[in-house]
């Protein structure tokens, strides 16, 4: 796996390999698309609850695969205001969807300062290659 | 090489390369964690080595001191029973695809034994009338700790209530579990009748906690108001965990599921598994299907191969320790292999209306045991509640010594409470089941009525 996948610029990255998207001291958190690929078929994913405070590098849920269940990361600090309650269902919209659709959290930030630590599309891409070599 | 033993082929050089890689100069700095005064010092005090044909005869010798048959009447319950295991439940586990603990760990490859583990887990949730079975657990107490835990995954309060009626070693257990993790625990009180009280449960409930465990029947033998305590836990957003150590209960009691029980835990040994001393014991452990992702342990699924044929698998091991490692569901990455098959055919063989009948029977020798003690002068009974096939009768003096001189004429007549409780010095636990004639209860009722 390379860093082929698609990885939107106006999107933060982190090394757990998830994405942030912040707007307005809200910021929508996914796994990015190389993750989902590394993971394979995603059967579930767990989410907190609303309301539930994160720590940024703590983990905040668990997202499960054919192979592997791995940790969730919080890209920033806060508090859960929405879940994507769909992928308890659906959650192969993940793999296929996972900047879209396949988004997981919604955190009201305590410091939207904290998104400037995080990697850019770019940075992400190059990290993400030298991983592999 | 020379110096090597020709069955342990690990040299001193060897072993002197791996300590200095470790960092240690001597075998005993493995040990220094253990402080010196439970360490063994000298050498293991065991007689020499013996020639076959010695060995074997000293051998046969220990094991011609045990009677098989026992002879003895015996009454002792108290979360190990004595059940008929009829003859095709030996004859089918001994058969060698099936002769083994474990699930295999290329579990796929062993389709028979993956689909005994799947009925195991239907007869499960049949029985306490829940949706989801693990592929069994170790025994009766650590199934509860596992359960409590599971519980805390799903609402996180970080505190376990226990009825007082619980199996004070299964409450130790559960205590000796939780007591680096984090999860408090605290005790709440039965009713005159000897049940548990739900409105001390429900008290006991306000200031939070994720579930309530309540054994059913309970130790002292009483059969326990489930829906009530059910309603109550529920009331407060916690989890009702039914914990069983007489699963043949279940014959004549309501499935604790459909009263409302979220986890129904405990001791399978009963279900066709002989008595012998130390174990193996069954754990097992049913929930609802809200805790599919939160079970510790094994799970068999049924599935479809590539051609639409039924097979079995191995699902959410996923959350194993073997792939998960510390962030594993629990510790347990196999299951109780040989007694969960032992307990499948048992469940089999009898079928549900068996099942009943030996319910059915269990209950009726012990009401009769009850019946014949009551009419004994002198004796009381401190639990006026409904039992299954045990229940505590008060002696003139000490149960201790009751059980002692009544061995003594090939009585087996209970558990003397003391052993837990060191203020009920009268108090014996009377056990009945099918196994016991009624000849043989005539006999300990006389022999107790004489004391």
């Amino acid at each position: 796996m390379s860093a082929d996948g698609i990885y939107p610029d106006d999107l933060k990255y982190t090394k757990e390999h998830e994405w942030l998207e912040a707007r307005s001291g809200r910021a929508t958190v996914g796994v990015t698309h190389y993750a989902q690929a590394e993971l394979g078929d995603i059967v579930y994913v767990e989410l907190p609850q609303v309301g539930a405070a994160v720590v940024a590098g703590e983990a905040f849920g668990t997202v499960e695969s054919v192979k592997a269940v791995s940790e969730l990361f919080a890209p920033a600090s806060g508090t859960v205001a929405e879940v994507n309650g769909a992928l308890t269902d659906k959650p192969d919209v993940v793999n296929r969807d996972p900047y879209g659709d396949g988004w997981m959290i919604r955190i009201t930030m305590a410091d939207p300062k904290e998104v400037d630590g995080l990697m850019t599309a770019a940075q992400y891409r190059k990290y993400i290659e030298d991983e592999a070599n | 090489m020379p110096g090597v033993h020709r069955y342990l082929p690990l040299s001193e050089a060897e072993r002197a390369a791996m300590l200095k890689a470790a960092g240690f100069s001597r075998p005993e700095d493995l040990f220094a964690s253990i402080p010196e005064k439970l360490r063994l010092q000298g050498a293991l005090d065991v007689p020499g080595p013996l020639a076959e044909q010695d060995l074997l005869a000293d051998l046969q010798g220990r094991a011609a001191e045990n009677r098989v048959p026992d002879p003895r009447a015996q009454f002792l319950g108290g979360g190990a029973y004595r059940h008929y295991q009829p003859s095709i439940v030996d004859h089918l586990l001994q058969r060698t695809e099936f002769y083994s603990s474990y699930t295999p760990y290329q579990p796929e490859i062993s389709q028979g034994t993956l689909q005994a583990v799947f009925e195991f887990q239907t007869l499960i949730c049949q029985l306490t009338g829940l949706d989801l079975s693990n592929a069994s657990m170790y025994e009766g107490a650590s199934s509860v700790a596992e359960a409590i835990l599971m519980a805390d995954r799903l609402t996180p309060k970080k505190k376990t209530l226990l009825s007082d009626r619980l199996h004070p070693e299964y409450a130790r257990t559960v205590r000796t579990y939780l007591a680096h993790i984090g999860i408090e625990v605290q005790t709440f009180g039965h009713r005159a009748d000897g049940t548990a009280d739900p409105q001390q449960a429900a008290q006991a409930l306000a200031s939070g906690a994720s579930s309530v465990v309540v054994q059913h029947p309970n130790f002292f033998g009483c059969v326990e108001e489930v829906e009530t305590l059910a309603a109550v836990t529920k009331q407060a957003g916690a989890q009702l965990i039914v914990a069983m150590n007489e699963p043949i209960s279940l014959g004549l009691l309501k499935a604790p599921g459909a009263q409302g029980a979220d986890i129904v835990v405990g001791e399978a040994q009963g279900l066709g598994v002989p008595l012998s001393f130390g174990g193996p014991y069954l754990g097992f452990l049913a929930a609802r299907a809200a805790f599919m992702r939160h079970m510790p342990g094994r799970l068999v699924g049924e599935a479809k191969d590539v051609d639409g044929r039924r097979g079995y698998v191995l699902t959410l091991s996923t959350r194993e320790q073997h792939i998960r490692r510390e962030k594993a569901t629990s510790n347990i990455c196999t299951n109780e292999g040989l007694c969960a098959l032992t307990a499948s055919i048992y469940m089999a063989t009898l079928g549900k209306t068996g099942m009943m009948d030996l319910a059915r029977h269990n209950h009726a020798k012990a009401a009769y045991a009850r019946t014949r003690l009551e009419a004994a002068p002198g004796l009381q009974f401190p639990d006026p509640a409904p039992f299954f096939n045990e229940f505590v009768v008060r002696l003139k003096g000490s149960a201790a010594d009751a059980v002692r001189r009544l061995a003594e004429k090939g009585i087996l007549a209970g558990l003397p409470l003391a052993r837990y409780f060191p203020d009920r010095d009268r108090d014996l636990l009377v056990c009945v089941t099918e196994m016991n004639p009624k000849a043989e209860i005539d006999r300990l009722a006389d022999e107790i009525g004489r004391l």
